[in-house]
């Protein structure tokens, strides 16, 4: 078996805040702690959970857009997280990513055709102008665009068309991984069913593996084969999508499944209604971290953190309940 | 008996590139104790509707035309005191966003204070242990410490509660919802649809919510009313339009949206795609505003717009093609 | 399109039309060129049809009736305006007319100049710390501690050390201006790296310096133009009141602050001398500081217009 695409051993960031009047009481934010997995080539890995619980921060690890606190992020055998400048600017170019806001993430001032030429140039990719201009074009029919379009500025187009323009940008540099961080998740019911379709298709077409990071569970189950779920800062469940979604085994797993509201009137569901809200990452509880929330807590969770375990069939769940005996 | 009756409202703007007609001609009623909600996406007018009926639409640049008759009254017809009056107190209305929507530098208790204070006339001490009232009913943990709060003090969940005790606290007999939990992760979501439905048992009040979450929808609404580019589109009771939905946007809207379980039920297709973009609506519109995205649409379509039709049951569209009557599913 | 016109004769029975809709609101005309600029940024047309016509009073000033600002007339000393002097004369007997026309010379080139180069420097130090951590301690609090001094003051002093002429007292402006600009620059630069197309670029391979080039400097422009109007109105009036106090321009060249020094000791008996050079500075002030306003309205869109 050929070694992963990308892996993820025990990343952790913490970011510092600054308190009293010359910064000298530092505290931490936990926003990543200790988190690992691997994506295989062409394969679409989920990073899901609610908002503050570290997935876009884990996003932007990988793309290394900060230095992270601990760990190791490697893209297919090296290690890029303490790559020299140099090295990492050739690895960029396999990963690249998409953002949520389709308003902010292009800028404003240039043309589509040189946002779309921006990486073309970086890594050399073109040999000569008109390879440029016949990549630049093949792009835009790439992502179903007009080729009119690249003489236009952002502000001209809607938010499905900018996020177009963004997979075309991400798409540009050839990569092997695009994180797609919340990719689809401004956009409008029907431009969002365009944007999943296109990814699919692409991911089809070139063989891209996908880290999805969201918190549409509907959408995720549609795009995805394999699932991390994350709270505060750490993975609490992964699994393929089968078992995830038919067999969720993580109590957070199974509370947030059971609480999105299903587009069928008279549905009958049971959900599991969390009491509280997310404790904050700048001090997590101790032990288990969904201990606060938990329908299932027991005296072990309030001091010892349960880790990652297989349960077969590729689902590994932190949580004590596995390690009791089935009754 | 209809609450509130809502006749061929057109709400525009003057911007410097041409009008845009947000809201035009739409028309609709909710009964006492009704839940409808008003579903599309962005731009399509369902938050001008609101804000008409509020009367929150800033005139100029905005006008408001129609009729709209809440309990006898068109209020459009009143003056700006007549209608702060019902602001708040008849009528009240939740945003999305709870922390621009609350006043920062006041104690939530302060808050609901002063809306009671205003509009039903009690003094501080009985709005006071109204307030911590309207904390419990909307389970708030620990009323007496919340009320001494401030808005930043509390969690998402905690604020979009306490907006909702703000507007339940007059006993209104219309609530309106701007996507009330479209800015709340999945599991506070779920807190707050369990409290709405709750509330809405007990308190009796109207609710139109406005939300593009079919889902949201499916859960707490009677009757849905489908708007695209200012129109209404199509209006049914809720098992209704989500069985058979009859209008090719609709169809195509309950079509882009995956269903969870899908993928274990092996129905996981492609989704459905609305190919093409929303119309401009500073540019006038000929014939129907959906024939540029319909896969149905014909040189009828493309001329003449549709007027709104019994298809069903309680059931219209506005479509030329739409099948009417019984549709087996 | 395959569009064919439907025959209204030929419609199905029973087809049911949206009802006709009348339209509530005039329609707008879209109007390009001055009038269009005018309706929709009437600041920045009013600012700037000023502001042109003082530039152009400047720039002609020859050339509109004025006899030479410096040439003394004992004879006709504190005149009234009247048909020959328009503005009067002051107690050596100057046209005041003259020199006020000549004295827009020195006010727009002080005001545009120290825009220039305090934005153009400002510029390039709120970038490097807003780039650069080690940088960004040193000059921030350096420049924390020229502020501290009020910027009239620090024009003072540096105008003591050196000659009065309007290159010095461009200068003395300009590093005085220079940290409130550099200070602006720096906070745009922090929140602009923040914006996800930066992030896209540096995962797309682009170089810092090419993403300062490309991304950081192009959106700092709108900020740093509106920013460098009220540069430019604030310099004119420092200038004044250095030539004022006889700390700027030398007397031989006619300025607004000159003539108004000048004509201080007879403000209650012949207050023309004064009015006119106030006028002018306010007017000038004024129109600068309308097309700051407008621009910030018409480059910022999220800025709700306010008017």
């Amino acid at each position: 078996m050929s070694p992963p695409l990308l892996q993820v051993n025990d990343l952790k960031k913490h970011f510092p805040i600054n308190k009293g009047l010359f910064g000298q009481q530092t505290e931490w934010v936990y926003a990543v702690d200790g988190v690992s997995f691997e994506i295989a080539r062409g394969e679409t890995l989920s990073l899901v959970g609610e908002s503050g619980c570290g997935k876009s921060t884990v996003g932007r690890a990988i793309l290394r857009l900060f230095e992270i606190t601990a760990g190791q992020v490697i893209l297919d055998g090296q290690r890029i997280d303490d790559a020299h400048p140099s090295t990492m600017r050739q690895m960029r170019r396999r990963m690249q990513v998409v953002f949520q806001d389709p308003f902010s993430s292009l800028n404003p001032r240039m043309r589509v055709r040189d946002i779309l030429a921006e990486p073309i140039r970086n890594f050399g990719l073109a040999k000569s102008a008109e390879d440029l201009e016949v990549r630049v074009t093949t792009l835009m029919d790439t992502v179903r665009l007009p080729r009119e379009a690249l003489n236009r500025r952002p502000h001209e187009f809607s938010g499905g068309q900018r996020q177009r323009i963004g997979i075309a940008r991400a798409l540009a540099a050839e990569p092997e991984l695009i994180v797609c961080d919340e990719a689809v998740s401004a956009l409008d019911v029907s431009v969002k069913a365009q944007i999943v379709n296109l990814l699919q298709d692409l991911q089809q077409k070139f063989g891209l593996a996908l880290l999805f990071i969201s918190h549409d569970l509907a959408i995720v189950e549609h795009m995805t084969h394999r699932v991390a779920v994350m709270y505060l800062g750490k993975i609490v469940e992964v699994a393929p999508r089968r078992e995830i979604f038919a067999a969720p085994r993580h109590p957070y797993t199974k509370a947030l499944l059971s609480a999105v509201p299903l587009p069928e009137p008279g549905a009958q569901r049971n959900p599991i209604i969390l009491g509280g809200d997310v404790p904050s990452p700048i001090h997590p509880p101790n032990g288990c971290r969904f201990h606060t929330r938990c329908p299932f807590v027991f005296d072990r969770c309030r001091i010892d953190e349960p880790e990652l375990r297989s349960t077969g069939n590729g689902q590994w769940v932190a949580c004590h309940l596995e390690t009791l005996p089935q009754v | 008996m209809a609450l509130l009756e809502v006749e061929n409202l057109q709400t525009h703007f003057r911007t410097p590139s041409g009008i845009n007609r947000a809201v035009d001609g739409v028309s609709f009623h909710v009964n006492e104790g009704e839940t409808l909600a008003i579903v599309g996406e962005s731009g399509c007018g369902k938050s001008v509707t609101s804000m008409s009926l509020m009367r929150l639409v800033p005139e100029p640049p905005g006008k408001i035309a129609g009729a709209i008759r809440f309990a006898g009254r068109d209020l459009l017809q009143l003056s700006d005191r007549e209608m702060r009056a019902i602001r708040g107190n008849e009528i009240s209305m939740i945003f999305q966003e709870p922390m621009t929507s609350l006043n920062p530098v006041l104690t939530v208790g302060r808050q609901i204070r002063e809306t009671l204070m205003i509009h039903q006339g009690l003094d501080k001490q009985a709005a006071e242990a109204h307030a911590i009232e309207m904390l419990t009913l909307v389970g708030i943990p620990e009323p007496k410490r919340r009320v001494r709060e401030y808005p930043h003090q509390l969690s998402g969940g905690m604020r979009q509660r306490v907006m909702i005790a703000v507007a339940l606290a007059c006993n209104p007999k219309l609530l309106i919802a701007d996507e009330p939990t479209t800015a709340l992760d999945v599991t506070i979501q779920a807190q707050i649809l369990k409290l709405m439905l709750g509330l809405k048992r007990r308190v009796g009040a109207a609710i139109i919510l406005i939300t593009h979450d079919l889902g949201v929808v499916a859960e707490i609404a009677e009757r849905v009313m489908v708007m695209y580019a200012g129109r209404k589109v199509e209006e049914a009771p809720v098992a209704e339009l989500f069985r058979s939905p009859r209008h090719p946007y609709t169809q195509g809207l309950l079509g882009a949206v995956p269903k969870l379980g899908s993928s274990l039920a092996g129905t996981a297709t492609r989704l459905a795609e609305i190919p093409g973009q929303v119309p401009d609506l500073r540019k006038p519109i000929i014939g129907c505003v959906f024939a540029g995205r319909c896969a149905l649409a014909t040189d009828l379509c493309r001329q003449y717009a549709p007027g709104l039709e019994e298809k069903g049951p309680r059931h219209i569209a506005a479509c030329h093609y739409a099948a009417k009557g019984a549709v087996a599913a | 399109m395959t569009d064919t016109t439907v025959n209204p004769q030929s419609l199905p029975a029973g087809l049911v039309l949206a009802p006709q809709l009348p339209e509530i609101l005039r329609p707008v005309k879209i109007r390009r060129g001055f009038i269009g600029l005018l309706r929709g940024h009437p600041t920045v047309a009013i600012g700037g049809a000023l502001l042109l016509t003082l530039v152009l009073i400047a720039v002609f000033a020859p050339y509109l009736g004025t006899v030479d600002p410096t040439a003394l007339a004992p004879a006709k000393r504190t005149r009234a305006p009247s048909i020959d002097f328009w503005f009067g004369t002051d107690v050596l007997g100057r046209d005041i007319y003259s020199r006020v026309m000549f004295g827009a010379r020195v006010s727009l080139t002080v005001g545009l100049s120290v825009a220039i180069f305090a934005s153009s420097i400002g510029l390039a130090i709120g970038i490097v710390s807003g780039f650069i951590r080690w940088a960004d301690g040193i000059l921030m609090r350096f420049m924390d501690g020229l502020m501290s001094i009020p910027p009239i003051l620090l024009a003072i002093a540096l105008m003591a050390l050196t000659r009065g002429s309007v290159g010095n007292v461009i200068l003395a402006i300009t590093i005085a201006e220079i940290p409130r600009v550099s200070r602006l620059v720096r906070s745009v630069v922090l929140s602009l790296r923040e914006q996800p197309y930066v992030d896209a670029a540096v995962a797309c391979g682009t170089r810092t310096p090419m993403i300062i080039l490309r991304h950081i400097l192009p959106n700092t422009l709108a900020p740093m133009l509106v920013q460098a109007t009220y540069i430019c109105a604030s310099a004119m009036i420092t200038e004044a009141i250095l030539s004022f106090i006889g700390a700027g321009t030398p007397p031989t060249i006619p300025s607004w602050g000159n003539i108004m020094a000048e004509g201080r000791a007879l403000w209650q008996v012949k207050p023309y001398i004064v009015f006119f050079p106030a006028a002018f500075l306010s007017v000038t002030v004024l129109a600068v500081n309308l097309l700051g306003d407008g621009l910030r309205d018409a480059l910022d869109p999220r800025m709700a217009k306010s008017l």
